[in-house]
């Protein structure tokens, strides 16, 4: 137990976040991160990264990946151009081997981190489709009979959105960490890491209108931790007197800037119903 | 100590397997977490648990394993957000009402005390005054004369003084999360995935090629053709409460499999029969629904639709306008039947009812006429003839009549 992750100058991690990836790193499997948008899942990786100084590998997942990108590519179409323009490169198959970004990890040196990032996005059978790799950390290359094996096993972070379901066998062989929404301790240290110095006023008025926002019943997007940190580096720029911020009833007005903070139309215009009907509660 | 609370992790309902025991074991031996019991909760908790939607069981056999207490609260209480409770609670209490609540000591104070009571309570327990269940005067369970009571688990309000009904089934939305049983559903439904090919042509198309090529006196000409993607549409509407309660699980499941299995999937409830109006949220029901004239103009005639119910109920709620039992509905709901049909020439009907119990039912006999026989059991069986109707090659849709209402 050498190196020990507990966060870093711009990461705040909770104690069973770092328990989290701490016996992933010392038990050396992958580590699953879901929670809700916003919640720092993809910077973790990056933080990690940072904490430990090791190399970082990305790999972000689309609907149309396959798992067989991750690994390594087989260009056919150049070798088969190469081969009608008389191309000596063409002899050998390995020129035409594209390493993804699993690979480049496992020849890494020293041991890197690797984030796959929104696995979720892809099809339902891309997770079974890694479960060798992730296991064994091995795969091998058909073209070129060759075994790739990690010479350092890869820190594997990966994030899901929930937006499917991923299958058991491949649950079995992460741990799993759900970051829950911070409560209002940890998001005044949280933007204590971002915005340092901040008038100890302007962010106890800010966080309060917040969390009354976020408790608001019925918004279809709740604001999250970077939407916060949006709406705080505005108030700054705009040199917003907390005492504005504190003047205003969040009960009868959209707080100042709200732009930042409510994202479509449907939760301005729930506002605004809420607002109306507060004021003729009066 | 360990081995049983691995035991009891299953019986509680946290699918864990031994691979994962002995990962948390490996754990503990590498001294990931030592010497503080907060630090092996978080260690089991990331080895042994794989969704979140586990944690709160996983939480109730820790506590009951390594602080021996007694068993926490029960399922029911533990899936009550209590955003939920409070929203509803703003809504519909009058002032009067709500100082009432305070009788007890507020919502926090009534959530606590039932939790205590669902612990010391064991079996089930009619009258009485402190316990839980039915025709009491406690504060807690069906049919209670207190101001304050809280409804469990009751179709029916008897009284209506009960503070709120605490039906879980009226409010709650499916839970699209039931993992057991869908895979078979999965496979059953991924037989209607079409494939299309849309969008950007970035992918090489090899008969094309080789053709081409052979055109071309051997010199390489690519093709490319786009990638095919899954284009199937699918409306599904889903009858809630009443007679569907005993089926909400198999629902559950339906709904569960067929969310991920289409890219575009819209869903809407409805409460025995299709009327004007359907709605996407069991908790605003009546404040946010959806008319079912928009839904024929927003949606186009190549959507496939679905609907789920047991199309059990009284057959004038199917054939008389105004015979809805919720509400007064202008016109018959097999009018409205016929309307969405007639848009949508690929529908079918999955009833969880047994089969054989359709036809002692008038109003599904009525149904199934009205959906030209088209429905079917929800068994593997039924949903592979459900989809083998909708895949039916393209019919034109038909003319959508027009309402007498409609603006």
């Amino acid at each position: 137990m050498s190196e020990r992750f507990s966060g870093t100058d711009r990461y705040i991690a909770t104690d069973d976040l770092m328990m989290a990836v701490n016996a992933a790193v010392t038990l050396a499997r992958p580590l699953l991160i879901k929670g809700e948008p916003g919640t720092g899942k993809t910077q973790l990786a990056q933080e990690i990264a940072r904490a430990l100084n090791k190399p970082m590998f990305e790999w972000h997942v689309k609907s149309t990946s396959k798992a067989q990108q991750g690994l390594y590519e087989y260009d056919a179409v150049s070798r088969l151009r190469d081969s009608q323009l008389g191309d000596a490169r063409v002899h050998d198959i390995a020129n035409y081997i594209l390493k993804g970004s699993l690979w480049q990890a496992f020849e890494s040196d020293v041991q890197p981190v690797l984030l796959i990032d929104e696995i979720d996005k892809a099809d339902i059978e891309f997770p079974n489709d890694l479960l060798r790799e992730l296991d064994r950390m091995e795969f091998y290359v058909y073209e070129t009979r060759q075994l790739v094996k990690a010479r350092n096993r890869p820190i594997i972070v990966i994030t899901s959105n929930n937006e499917k379901e991923l299958p058991d066998a491949f649950l079995r062989r992460c741990f799993f960490h759900y970051i829950r929404f911070p409560d209002q301790d940890t998001m005044s240290r949280i933007v204590e890491v971002h915005f340092p110095g901040l008038k100890k006023e302007l962010l106890s008025e800010a966080l309060g209108a917040f969390f009354q926002l976020r408790e608001t019943p019925g918004l279809k997007k709740k604001p999250s931790t970077s939407e916060l940190l949006d709406w705080i580096k505005l108030l700054v720029a705009e040199d917003i007197d907390p005492a504005v911020l504190r003047s205003q009833d969040p009960k009868k007005t959209l707080p100042i800037l709200h732009g930042a903070l409510l994202k479509n139309e449907q939760d301005v215009h729930l506002f605004e119903q809420l607002i109306f009907l507060n004021r003729r509660a009066r | 100590m360990l081995v049983k609370f691995f035991f009891e992790l299953r019986k509680g309902g946290v699918p864990v397997t031994l691979t994962e025991f002995l990962t948390l074991l490996e754990g503990l031996r590498a001294g990931v977490a030592w010497a503080s019991a907060r630090d092996f909760y978080f260690l089991a908790r990331t080895t042994l648990v794989k969704d979140e939607r586990h944690y709160d069981r996983f939480d109730r056999v820790f506590a009951e394993i390594f602080n021996g207490a007694e068993k926490l609260f029960d399922e029911i209480v533990a899936n009550v957000p209590p955003e939920w409770l409070q929203a509803v609670a703003a809504r519909t209490l009058s002032e009067e009402e709500k100082k009432k609540v305070e009788a007890l000591g507020g919502w926090d104070e009534l959530l606590e005390t039932l939790r205590k009571r669902l612990e010391e309570q064991k079996e089930r327990h009619q009258g009485g005054n402190k316990w839980i269940g039915t025709g009491g005067t406690s504060p807690f369970g069906a049919y209670g004369y207190n101001p304050e009571g809280i409804r469990i688990g009751q179709a029916g309000s008897r009284n209506r003084r009960a503070v709120k009904v605490w039906d879980q089934r009226e409010y709650r939305n499916f839970d699209d999360t039931v993992e057991l049983g869908t895979r078979n559903m999965k496979l059953a439904l991924r037989k209607l995935r079409k494939f299309a090919r849309e969008g950007a042509q970035d992918q090489l198309d090899l008969d094309g090629t080789i053709n081409a090529t052979a055109r071309n006196a051997g010199l390489l000409d690519l093709k490319l053709v786009a990638e095919r993607r899954n284009a199937v549409k699918v409306l599904l509407f889903l009858d809630v409460g009443g007679s569907m309660d005993d089926h909400v699980r198999v629902c559950e499941e339906l709904f569960s499999a067929a969310r991920t299995e289409f890219k575009h999937l819209e869903y809407f409830y409805f409460h025995n029969f299709l009327y004007e109006s359907v709605w996407k949220d069991n908790r605003r029901r009546f404040s946010q629904v959806t008319p079912v004239m928009q839904i024929l103009r927003t949606y186009g005639h190549d959507y496939r639709v679905i609907f789920v119910g047991d199309a059990t109920m009284s057959p004038y709620e199917i054939t008389q306008p105004g015979g809805s039992v919720e509400h007064w509905n202008k016109e018959a709901g097999a009018v409205w039947m016929r309307r969405i049909t007639a848009a949508y020439p690929r529908f079918v009907w999955l009833n969880p009812e047994k089969q054989d119990r359709w036809d002692y039912t008038a109003s599904v006999r009525i149904t199934r006429e009205l959906v030209d026989d088209r429905m079917f059991p929800v068994t593997i069986q039924g949903l592979d003839a459900a989809i083998g109707a909708l895949r039916a090659k393209s019919v034109t849709p038909g003319i959508t009549e027009g309402t007498h209402n409609s603006a």
